[in-house]
């Protein structure tokens, strides 16, 4: 079975946001109609939004690091969400994992937000109903695109390619090594809730620089190049010869 | 949580209509086999059930408050498999039309007589009708509560205590109305309902106090260590990813301070339990129905402070990645 899901490499993002804008053009100028925005350019701009990149600090002053952690829907493996709702608009596609809200058939009763722990669900202030990432669901499958397009949109605006796109239950899959190689992980592990998304932990990259790789110890030139010694006294030719 | 007062209006005002028709029907039940007087067909049974009904009616108009898309409710119904919000949403439609018959028969004088035993007990037809109801009832108490105690993640909503509440809040609630009722319908029964009213609010004390307690020692089982997957014990928000807020800071916080908080919970304990209990009390020895109105009606208040309370108090884990609210 597949489970198409993203792999975000926390060590590479750089909290740019790029994913989160590409997310919203795309997918407010989808079949499924616009995604609200209130206020846009004022005092308290507002809006819903499939994808959040949000920055968290990391220890204590001086010693701190900046974490930049998008977050969007994990089309959890054992998604929570799709047995509370009461209409059967919040589903999961047999057929490559994704969790989905049908926009025709969603009362907006917002049950389903309180039974997600990652608060990834956001009602639709204009339209009413819930809405979610989709893993562009109408992009990855859509044929007039070239191949290398049919990722979703946040994927592909990545500047540092901190998003890796793919099926999870394929263990030869580039996820799937990453994942295995990489020390990918899932959030809130303890729910059993099994989120399809994984993220890449933060790596430090660090050189390890010992004194005898500063000052070789077996340089040649220590040898060979010796330099001249300064002028001898002696009678002999011999024994002024510098070298 | 953020408390809204469409679903606190629908599971107080569902309570009492529930506990209210609970108390009726134990009347009947209880006359019916001669444990105390019969009463008035109309005056109590009807008049009492015609109540039930519109308090029911007034907690599912509470509840589409709360959908976005009201005119999709019927949907609701689909999933009963799976859903308790849509078992909800089943039986309290059937028990509304089950108290509708019931209150129609009493009304309408078409309620036949079954059987009569040799000691004169006497089976009508509404019994019946009446006991299908008081199920329904019960059941109805048990999806509204499940709805809450099923969402694992909201620790201090998931415990069998959730549903031991809101069964007998609402039965309380309920009793100190027909207590109420009977002293201006049926004086005979006002020692019945007044005494069970008082013994089911007693008990909702200790389990309403029993939860205060367990959710007082609550430890979190998500941190900010598992919902971001660092092992580190400093890890502070700087940003949530947007300026002007979203659903996750509206819907999942009750944006008051815990000074207010605590001053909502010490108003219920004492609005819900030993308030109405003096006043039932008083009102049980003198038989005076303003007294015992003015019970229920402290104790409603006190109900919607609970339920309001009940949603505050619940500590989403989502709220680990919007802390900067």
């Amino acid at each position: 079975m597949t489970q198409l899901a993203l792999v975000i490499d926390l060590n590479v993002c750089v909290g740019c946001h790029a994913c989160v804008t590409s997310c919203k053009e795309w997918n407010t100028s989808g079949p499924a109609g616009f995604m609200t925005d209130e206020n846009p350019y004022g005092k308290d701009p507002t809006g819903t939004f499939f994808n959040r990149v949000q920055t968290y600090e990391i220890g204590e002053f001086p010693k701190t690091e900046t974490l930049h952690f998008p977050k969007s829907c994990l089309h959890c493996e054992d998604a929570p969400c799709v047995p509370v709702c009461p209409t059967g608009a919040s589903y999961k596609r047999e057929q490559d994992g994704i969790v989905l809200v049908d926009y025709d058939k969603c009362v907006g009763c917002r049950y389903c937000t309180w039974a997600c722990p990652y608060g990834a669900r956001e009602i639709d202030e204009d339209q009413k109903v819930m809405k979610k990432c989709t893993l562009c669901v109408d992009r990855i499958y859509d044929e007039s695109l070239p191949e290398a397009e049919r990722k979703p949109a946040c994927v592909l605006a990545c500047p540092t390619s901190a998003r890796l796109f793919g099926d999870v239950h394929d263990p030869e899959s580039d996820v799937s090594v990453t994942i295995r190689e990489e020390g990918g992980y899932q959030l809130m592990p303890e729910w059993g809730t099994h989120p399809s998304n994984h993220y890449l932990p933060r790596r430090k990259t660090r050189m390890h620089i010992h004194e005898d790789e500063l000052q070789r110890a077996d340089n040649p030139l220590n040898k060979e190049q010796r330099g001249p010694s300064g002028p001898v006294e002696g009678t002999t030719l011999d024994d002024s010869t510098s070298w | 949580m953020h408390p809204a007062f469409s679903v606190i209006f629908l599971t107080t005002l569902i309570g009492v209509g529930q506990g209210l028709f609970l108390a009726i029907f134990t009347g009947h039940s209880y006359a019916a086999v001669q444990l105390v007087s019969a009463q008035d067909s109309v005056a109590f049974y009807g008049v009492g059930g015609l109540i039930a009904l519109l308090f029911l009616i007034g907690g599912l108009t509470a509840s589409f408050f709360h959908l976005g898309r009201p005119e999709r409710a019927w949907r609701a119904a689909a999933m009963w498999r799976t859903s308790w919000l849509s078992r909800e949403v089943i039986v309290l439609p059937s028990l509304m039309l089950l108290i509708l018959i019931y209150t129609a028969m009493q009304f309408l004088d078409l309620d036949t007589v079954l059987y009569t035993s040799e000691k004169g007990n006497v089976l009508h037809l509404s019994l019946i009708i009446g006991t299908l109801a008081a199920i329904a009832t019960f059941v109805l108490y048990i999806c509204t509560a499940m709805i809450y105690a099923t969402i694992k993640f909201i620790q201090e909503w998931a415990c069998a205590l959730t549903v031991v509440n809101y069964l007998l809040l609402g039965t309380a609630s309920g009793f100190t109305l027909a207590a109420a009722l009977s002293s201006a319908n049926a004086p005979e029964l006002i020692g019945l309902y007044g005494k069970w009213a008082i013994i089911i609010t007693a008990a909702a004390f200790f389990t309403r106090g029993g939860s205060l307690i367990r959710n007082a020692r609550i430890k979190p089982i998500s941190t900010m260590q598992t919902a971001i997957g660092v092992r580190h014990t400093k890890i502070q928000q700087k940003s949530m990813g947007m300026q002007g807020g979203s659903m996750n800071t509206r819907d999942f916080f009750h944006h008051k301070t815990a000074a207010f908080l605590k001053i909502i919970k010490w108003s219920f304990m004492i609005l819900v339990f030993p308030l109405p209990i003096i006043l039932l009390w008083t009102g049980v020895n003198s038989g005076s129905t303003s007294v015992l109105l003015g019970a229920f009606i402290i104790q409603y208040i006190g109900l919607i402070a609970e339920r309001w309370f009940f949603f505050a108090q619940a500590n989403h884990p989502q709220n680990l990645y919007y802390q900067t609210t």
